[in-house]
């Protein structure tokens, strides 16, 4: 027994609900924090950038049209995902981030938690950020919070769990889809985490997790027409500035990693509008 | 036939003028900056004409902000929010903003006479709803300053400081309170920047902040062109920008602010779809299409625009479209029978004129009303394109002006598809009897505000703001707290 041989795991992308290897054929080597050989990750390009825009797209009416209700169960299964896989995520967070076993169990706990606060955010979000409007007129009016669309998260590049798990449920949460770019040297946390996406539930493309390199694929997505909001919590200020001047171009919503507060419900209100509809009233 | 009576009938009634008083403007032969209380010279001494739009006579001279007017303008708002504003009460800043709500009622009929005489627009308009909605504000925004703590944003919520706001040309007293009023209630100092063409009412409002008795530097109006609005934009010391205007202008100062750590909203452009189904109530339906699109020369960023009718009424609606387009009364704003005033620059003029040229190169019917225009001033007569595509300049650019494009459909999924089907996202209508379907469509439009049997309807109360490319943050409402608190 001791001598079987490991099967290794191949790391892909996922796009639109398949796991491909980028359609450039390049992939990157990833090692551990002490340098150890970990995989040949894929080495994502703006094509398939481009293609995780077009799924994101698609998929998020689909996502937005199932009920609240339905959304956070989705989102809740992800987290029995998450738990039954709790050890090998454990595991990978001490890997990637160089952290001691007992550090990464308590990091791994948390983002799974995390998860399940999320999973129960997606049918109140709309009673905290809502309103009916006292208007002088015989209207009834109200507003309701509607998802951005699709959003394009560079993900943190340090925090290969715990912040990947913020930036990608918390717009999941109000109904978008997203376009992940997973951290550069630490991704394999979250192509776990990819995989069991397609084991919740999600319908296709609504979560798209790319491997590669920032400075290559991110002014794509920053740059791209068809993303309506941009979360930068994976760059550098002086590269944030540029991707933020990109994003201007199709007036994206830009959430700025300074803007972020832990306590506050900054990152669920990040990537809503708020939708008003007056409806006449009579006999 | 009773067409035809109606029509002679209609043709013989005619309406003696029923002119508002222009003296009642009071207007000033120059005005200065207001800057930290008073009105200065501005530094470089420069300034410019602003004409009346209805006949081309110059009002008064503005003055020129330059560089280091805007810089004289935030040093006194950051002066103001450190030393006085800052440890002002809620309570207290909400009587200044109740001060300010009843002065602008009191002065109501000056205000409008000077709004129209500088922006062009009817005198009724003016009166009835920009100078009122203006003081609404005021009054809403005044009540929310002591209970920041329940508007959802956690205990003692942070204003921003310094805001630098830049305000359009087509409602000036209405964007003025709609910056300034959430603006001080949430605790921050202001900057504000009206259009070039229509700075009077703004000067007037810096007389009643005077009145008011707030604090000087609290508030600071500068007038001048896109090279002041650009300083204020990029000046250091300002922590939020607010910006109405067009796509083009905001996406610029949205990639300006890119390198800076100010916050931003924006409320641009829009190119708002009028949808109408078979069943809707067709009279209601006529005049708020002719509302969606002529209200104040359609120079409304969620004008309707775009008018999308079910095809098995499309020509029933046209035909009582265009005879009502032909009873629009065009001409004097100050006349209080007057329908459509003035276009407000020579400017915005070219710009319809290509635009609606373009329309009938591109294969669209056009319709323009037979009304006479007057022979100064900047006029354009009610227009309406029918067999207009999705592709047509006329259905895609926003046209900022008193013309309308018509399209069609057959199904509920089609006519989303279609009033969805550009970059803008601002406001939109529906036009059914049908409850559950009107529901239906407004939960399918991207769109910031969706009118359902009724358009261009604005209130204190009432979230404003685009989705896409029509821009990110509301005004009015609890939700136009956000803007203006650190949260």
């Amino acid at each position: 027994m001791s001598d079987r041989l490991d099967v290794r795991k191949t790391y892909k992308l996922l796009i639109g609900g398949a796991f491909p290897r980028s359609e450039s054929g390049r992939s990157y080597e990833v090692t551990s924090a002490d340098g150890a050989f970990l995989a040949n990750a894929a080495q994502g390009s703006r094509k398939d950038v481009r293609d995780a825009v077009v799924a994101a797209r698609g998929a998020q009416s689909a996502w937005w049209a199932q009920s609240a209700y339905n959304r956070g169960q989705v989102i809740y299964r992800l987290a029995e995902m998450a738990e039954s896989r709790r050890d090998e995520l454990r595991e990978h967070v001490a890997l990637a981030e160089g952290v001691k076993a007992k550090d990464a169990k308590a990091t791994v706990a948390r983002s799974i938690d995390r998860i399940v606060w999320y999973a129960g955010w997606t049918d109140k979000i709309a009673q905290i950020l809502g309103s009916s409007n006292p208007v002088a007129g015989p209207y009834f009016n109200f507003s309701v919070p509607v998802p951005s669309g699709v959003v394009g998260v560079i993900a943190d590049q340090d925090s290969s769990l715990e912040a990947f798990v913020d930036s990608v449920l918390a717009p999941i949460a109000v109904g978008n889809s997203v376009v992940v770019l997973a951290s550069e040297r630490r991704p394999t946390p979250s192509i776990l985490v990819s995989e069991m996406t397609a084991t919740a539930d999600f319908p296709r493309g609504v979560v798209n997790v790319l491997t590669g390199f920032t400075g290559e694929l991110a002014p794509t997505l920053a740059g791209h027409e068809d993303v309506d909001g941009l979360d930068l919590a994976g760059v550098d200020d002086a590269f944030g500035d540029d991707l933020a001047a990109l994003a201007a171009g199709s007036i994206k919503r830009v959430l700025r990693p300074d803007h972020a507060r832990e306590t506050s419900l900054l990152r669920l209100r990040a990537f809503v509008e708020t939708s008003t509809v007056w409806h006449t009233i009579g006999q | 036939m009773s067409d035809d009576l109606t029509k002679s009938q209609l043709g013989s009634l005619t309406y003696d003028a029923a002119p508002e008083s222009a003296s009642i403007a009071h207007l000033q032969p120059a005005y200065g900056l207001f800057i930290n209380g008073e009105f200065t010279d501005p530094s470089s001494h420069q300034s410019f004409e602003t004409l009346n739009p209805a006949n081309e006579t110059p009002l008064a001279h503005v003055a020129l902000a330059s560089h280091a007017d805007v810089d004289r303008a935030v040093t006194a708002a950051r002066t103001a929010y450190d030393t006085v504003w800052s440890k002002t009460s809620g309570a207290q800043r909400a009587k200044y903003l109740f001060r300010i709500a009843r002065l602008i009622q009191e002065r109501s009929r000056e205000l409008a006479v000077v709004e129209t005489l500088d922006n062009g627009k009817p005198i009724r308009e003016s009166r009835d709803v920009d100078v009122p909605l203006a003081a609404a504000h005021f009054f809403y925004y005044a009540g929310w300053a002591d209970k920041l703590d329940y508007a959802g944003y956690g205990v003692n919520p942070r204003p921003l400081g310094v805001a630098g706001q830049i305000i359009p040309w087509n409602f000036p007293l209405l964007m003025a309170a709609w910056k300034l009023a959430p603006a001080l209630a949430a605790g921050n100092t202001c900057v504000l920047k009206p259009a070039e063409t229509t700075p009077l009412s703004a000067l007037l409002l810096a007389e009643i902040l005077q009145q008011a008795q707030l604090p000087p530097g609290v508030v600071n109006i500068l007038t001048g062109d896109g090279t002041s609005g650009a300083a204020l934009v990029e000046h250091p010391d300002v922590n939020k920008i607010a910006f109405t205007g067009s796509t083009e202008v905001g996406r610029l100062i949205q990639e300006r602010v890119a390198s800076s750590r100010k916050h931003l909203t924006l409320e641009l452009g829009g190119k708002g779809a009028n949808i109408v189904f078979e069943d809707a109530p067709v009279d209601e339906m006529i005049e708020g299409i002719i509302d969606g699109i002529f209200f104040n020369q359609g120079h409304v960023c969620c004008a309707g625009s775009r008018l999308l009718v079910q095809e098995s009424v499309a020509d029933e609606v046209l035909r009582r479209l265009i005879r009502r387009v032909d009873q629009l009364r065009v001409g004097d704003p100050l006349d209080k029978n007057t329908d459509v005033g003035a276009i407000n620059s020579a400017a915005q003029l070219a710009r319809i004129q290509e635009l609606s040229d373009f329309g009938e190169v591109e294969g669209a019917t056009r319709y323009t009303s037979t009304c006479a225009l007057p022979d100064r001033g900047y006029w354009f007569a009610p227009t309406v394109f029918a067999d207009v595509s999705q592709s047509h300049r006329i259905a895609r650019e926003e046209i900022f002006g008193p013309v309308l494009s018509v399209l069609t459909f057959r199904t509920p999924e089609e006519a989303v598809a279609k009033a969805n089907n550009t970059n803008y996202g601002l406001a939109c209508g529906v036009w059914s009897e049908k409850g559950s379907r009107t529901l239906w469509v407004a939960q399918r439009l991207r769109a910031g505000v969706i009118w359902a049997n009724t358009y261009n309807k604005f209130d204190p109360t009432s979230p404003f703001g685009g989705v896409r490319e029509s821009g990110f943050g509301r005004e009015g409402g609890r939700h136009g707290l956000e803007a203006y608190l650190d949260v």
